[in-house]
Formats: structure tokens, sequence, C-alpha cells
């Protein structure tokens, strides 16, 4: 407990900016072969000073297997300041990661030794089954009141996903945390507007859907997730639907404006099933009406057949497959993953619902395989997929691995992960750093989400302007 | 009721109205969301009966207490709530889980009643209202014993929150106006350092009185 706020903790995302640099990164790993391996925590020092920059300095390995090591998050933030619930004076200082194919969750305590964080706690699956009624958990936010997580499904492995509850003193599960899901039956991400008391939530698929890979039967009935739902954060009851149109299948990252007087914000769609184009979305309220229009587009780039898996070569293209986002904490800046092209673009979103494109770099892909400018010579596999960015908005940092089935399915010949550093200009231009290149091939496992120190720019929310 | 007495109150009045989580941080979250002073002041006048509402609570259960048992039992009973609840939050530090910020002033009332009810806000007075009435008589409900309690007790818990209000208000525009929201990462101190302490040191005077 402390006597001042924790000083990771800002009021708005604004002042968030003004944060000092990160120093390093953690790293979620996941062994490809799903079972022979336990997955793990890496830790890349950031600290542009130090002998060891750019390199991975410690590796946190589960005691377990299997547990697909995916999203995570802190176990307070900024949030602590929202002044229904005030409790700032916890640290942030544990690391909550959930295993999104065991159900498992650990806690990793970052204080002693941020360099070297320590499991001192493990939820076991079927805590979190007895206790929420759901498995395969997923996003982690901290919440004005508590911990907040996303899962996939039930015990079963069907529908519907939804979120749980964890104290965020005890990380005890305290259940379900919808009063009344209304229609919703799919789940993935989710987030806030914590000035309006309302949430927003995705969806991907049921973890019978997902887990044995993209399924083409599902794809082209468009089974898949398309929809996004509203929900009144305060009493905890779904308000309504807003479809993206059943042809956007999986419908995934939620990026809603820092700013909590605003009501905007992004999410996008993995594959249209009529054109193999990606998609943002914009959803907005203007007059006190949800809407969403759709804002970004990407488009299919022509390929020849050898050159494409089998799941795609029926198509002669290769899709963008957008499956990450992050919106700058200014909200100015959305920067999108295309990991089938292997390509990262950024847009000025200044205004919403007219995106321009500020900026673009080329990096692996499915067919390019372009190289990172620190080995010119060497192929690269995977694309830009988990994409984080630092609080002053003016670094990028991304890895290369989806998820284990679909790394399998799209990149057949497997995945050799990396985590790569870009610049962001002051008018949005990318340019990757070509002296941070942190290579994981050598360890074996795939590089996911990234996390950095003291807050990122979608770890944290805030309920000042 | 002695001025001693009255002073004390008062006191306990602001002590309760500088803590952000009565409040005033509230307030100040409500003006910034819509940007606007008038929505500050808006937030103050229900978030004060709220704190008022709850004080009353404690302080007629108080005084029901002592209007049917003996003075030695209302200090064990009140003595012994007050150091367990301090107690307990400074082991097993727990906040309310209610609110948002869309509330409407009925809940804006509810919220206050709320977080002030957890913290004891109410309990806290028992040792200034306890002392002031140490010469009543404890036997039979005498019809002058009921209207006196009552009165002290309006009076008590009207003063306890007039002092609230007035430092909720200060600080509140102080903040929304002139140092921003910004302070409070320097600024926000761990007001429940002091205040289960205070409860505890509050049970212990309870105690011996």
């Amino acid at each position: 407990m402390l006597v001042k706020p924790d000083p990771t903790f800002y009021p708005s995302a604004r002042m968030a900016m003004e944060a000092p640099r990160e120093r390093h990164a953690y790293v979620a790993l996941l062994d490809p072969d799903g079972d022979a391996r336990p997955d793990g925590l890496a830790t890349v020092d950031l600290d542009a000073e130090s002998p060891t920059y750019g390199e991975v300095v410690h590796t946190v390995d589960m005691p377990d297997v299997g547990d697909e090591l995916h999203h995570f998050g802190w176990n307070v933030c900024s949030a602590a300041l929202c002044p229904y619930a005030p409790h700032p004076h916890l640290e942030r200082r544990y690391l909550i990661v959930p295993g999104l194919r065991s159900s498992r969750i650990y806690i990793l305590d970052t204080k002693d030794d941020p360099l070297r964080p320590r499991i001192v706690e493990t939820i076991e699956p079927e805590t979190v089954f007895s206790r929420t009624g759901y498995s395969r958990p997923h996003t982690v936010h901290c919440g004005p009141d508590g911990i907040y997580v996303s899962a996939l499904g039930g015990p079963d492995g069907d529908g519907p996903g939804g979120i749980f509850v964890l104290d965020h003193q005890t990380f005890e599960p305290l259940g379900r945390w919808e009063v009344d899901r209304g229609p919703q039956e799919l789940h993935y991400d989710f987030w806030w507007h914590l000035g309006h008391d309302v949430m927003l939530t995705s969806e991907w698929g049921t973890p019978n859907m997902v887990e044995g890979g993209l399924d083409p039967e599902l794809l082209l009935g468009r089974q898949y997730g398309h929809q996004l739902h509203v929900w009144d954060l305060r009493r905890r009851r779904h308000e309504q639907v807003l479809d993206l149109g059943d042809e956007h299948q999986m419908a995934l990252e939620l990026r809603p404006a820092h700013d909590p007087t605003q009501t905007h914000g992004f999410v996008n769609t993995v594959i249209s099933v009529e054109d193999l184009t990606t998609s943002v979305f914009t959803w907005h309220r203007p007059n006190g009406e949800w809407r969403v229009d759709k804002t970004i587009t990407v488009g299919p780039e022509p390929a020849a057949t050898e050159q494409l898996p089998p799941a795609l070569q029926p198509f002669g293209a290769v899709p963008p497959l957008s499956t990450d986002q992050v919106l700058s904490l200014d909200d100015r800046f959305l920067f999108l993953s295309c990991w089938g092209t292997g390509e990262l673009k950024a847009y000025d979103v200044s205004d919403p619902l007219k995106p321009v494109e500020t900026g673009s770099l080329r990096i692996g892909g499915i067919v390019n395989r372009t190289p990172h400018p620190a080995h010119p010579d060497r192929l690269l596999n995977g694309g830009p997929q988990m994409v984080e960015a630092s609080r002053d908005g003016k670094r990028l940092y991304f890895t290369n691995s989806l998820y284990r089935v679909l790394d399998d399915q799209f990149y057949p010949d497997g995945i050799d992960s990396w985590m790569v550093k870009v610049d962001v200009g002051e008018d949005g231009q990318l340019s990757l750093d070509p002296d941070f290149f942190v290579d994981f091939s050598a360890d074996g496992r795939r590089a996911h989400q990234i996390r950095l120190d003291g807050g990122d720019a979608s770890s944290d929310s805030y309920c000042f302007p | 009721m002695e001025s001693t007495s009255l002073a004390v109150l008062l006191g306990l009045g602001a002590f309760h109205g500088l803590n952000p989580g009565m409040g005033w941080l509230f307030a100040v979250a409500l003006g910034l969301q819509e940007r606007s002073r008038r929505a500050v002041l808006r937030a103050l006048p229900p978030l004060a009966a709220g704190h008022a509402a709850a004080v009353v609570v404690a302080l007629a259960l108080f005084e029901a207490v002592r209007a049917v048992a003996s003075p030695r039992l209302v200090a064990l009973a009140a003595g012994g709530l007050l150091v367990g609840l301090g107690l307990w939050h400074l082991i097993r530090r727990r906040h309310p889980r209610w609110g948002g910020m869309r509330l409407q002033p009925h809940e804006l009332a509810v919220w206050s009643f709320v977080m002030a009810s957890a913290h004891g806000a109410g309990l806290m007075l028992f040792p200034v209202v306890g002392a002031g009435g140490s010469d009543h008589p404890v036997t039979g409900l005498a019809a002058a014993t009921v209207v006196d309690a009552g009165s002290g007790l309006a009076l008590a818990a009207a003063v306890h929150s007039a002092g609230m209000l007035v430092a909720m208000a200060g600080i509140a525009l102080l903040v929304y106006e002139q140092f921003g929201v910004a302070i409070l990462r320097r600024a926000w101190f761990n007001t429940d350092l002091l205040w289960w302490p205070a409860l505890i040191i509050a049970g212990v005077l309870v105690f011996f009185t």
C-alpha cells in the first residue's frame, strides 16, 4: 500500500503521454507444438542506454505445458483513479497472464526485480470454470473496480463467451459479469467508454469453432463473429447489437477513444468472404444513436498459386488479414497490422469517420517474406501481428505470431518469431528501427502480445479527459 | 452540546470532505466530463446529503442502543465495532463496487451514502456524541430524553455535514478551476492510512467514555 498514488497512474491519456520512456517489455511466448514445452514470458530490454538493449534478458517458463499464452494485462492501472471506486494506492506490479487454451491464469509479480517477474499465484482451470462458468480467458483489462477478463466460451467449448471479474487485491474470481446478455453468444475482445458507462464487446468464435483452426465451412457459411455488442457497464446489461455485415468475418480488436468524453472507436474485421478485404469500422453515437461505418478497407494482393498455402490456393490472392490494431493515446493515429500481406499501416484518425493513411511498412508476409533492415538477406515469415504503442506514441513494437493453429494454416512452413520496433514520425510516417530486431528463432517459441513496463497504449483506461 | 464537541464535529466533517473517496473527486470528474463548473456544483448537494444520511443512520442506531442498554455495554459494543472495522480494513482492504460515471442526483446521494457507511464515517463521531450525552439517564424512554437525543443527533449531523460540504466544495472547485487533476498524482495522499487508525482511535475513546 502506497502513501501517494502509483506514479504510473495518470488521470488522463493526455497526461500519460508525458510519461517516461518504457524501459522493458514483457512478451508472451508460445510453444509451437502446443504440448512439448511450457510457454513463457520473456523480458526484452528497451532501455537504449543499456548494454543489453533489444535483447531478451530473462524468460520465465510456465510450470505447465499447453497454456497458449496470448493476451495479458496488469492488476491495476490508471482506471484506479476513477472517482467512483478509487484505489490509487494499489501498485501496478502484477501481470495477469491467462492461458487461452488451458484456461489457467498465472499471476506474476514484477516488483522485486522488474526484469525477472516470478509466478506468485495460479488460478487453476477448474476454479475458473466453477466460479465463473467460463473458459478460454482472453483479454485482460484493469477496470475501475476490478480486473475484467473476457472468455471465449464455457468449459464445454461452446458459447456463450463472456466476461468475468477478478478481485484486484486477492485475484479471487468474482463470477460472471453479465446480468443480462440478451442475444450475445460469441465473444472476443471488450473495452469501454468509462465516461459514459458503456462497454463494447466483439466476436470471434466459440472455442469449438476456433481451436481446430479456421474452418472453411464456418467461414464461407459466415458463422464467425461479425457483430459488436453495446452494454450498460454499470447495470451489466446488453443494450444493442451493431452488425457489421456477415460477410465481414471475425470482428476482433476494440480500440475506443482514450478520451472518456468521446463515444467513438475502431474495430477491425479479419476477412470479407466476398472480396478477401480486411476492414476497420468506426463506431460512434451521433444524436444519441449508435452507428457503425466502414472507414478503412485494405484489399488482397494477387499471388501465384504455388506461393500460397493450401487454405488460400483457391483464391489466387493473399488477403491482408488484419488481426490487431492500436490507437495512440491522443486518439490521433491508428496502427493496423496486416498479418497476411506483411504490412503495417498507419492512419490519421483525427476525424474518426475519415481516416487518412499516413504511413506503411512491409515485413514478412505470406508471399512477400520481406526482410528486416538488420538482416537484408534473410526472408521472414509471419507478419505484423500484436502491435503495441508507447505512451508517448513515438514508438511501436510488434511481433509476428497469431494463434498456433492459424499460424500453421497460413504459414505452413512454420513461423520463426521476431519482435521489431518502429519509429513513428510527427505526421504518422512509419520506419523500422534498423538496429532493433529481437530474434526468437533460437528459443523456438513464438512471440505474441507485448506489454510495456508502466503501461502502454492498450493497457490503461482513464476517467478524466 | 458543548462548543468543543461542535468544533470536533466540524473538523471531522472537513476531514471527511477532504477525502477524495467521499465525493469531491467525483464532482470534479463530472465537471470535466461535461466541461462545466455547474456540473461540479450540481454534484455537491447530493453528495453531502448522502453523507449526512449515513451519519444520521449511524448516530440514530447509536442513540437507540444507548436508550435501552447500559453505558458500559454501549461503550463496549460501539468501541468494539469501531476498532473492529478499522482493523478489518487495515488488514483486508476492499472498497464498494457500486457506481459509474453517469449517475442521477439521487444515485449520487446513494453512492455517497454507501461510501460513507462502508468507511464508517458516522461511527467515527461516536466518541463526540457519546461524550456530549454521557449525563443522559439510561433507563426508561422518557419523552424528554428522546427529544433531546433527537435534536442533539440532528445538530451533530448538520454541523458535521456542513463541515464536510464546505471542505468538499472548496477542494473540488480548487482542483477544477486552479490545479487540474494532474495534482492527483502528487497530492492524493492515502487518506486510508489516517482513516482506519482514526476509526480505531475513535473506538478506543468510546470505550473509555
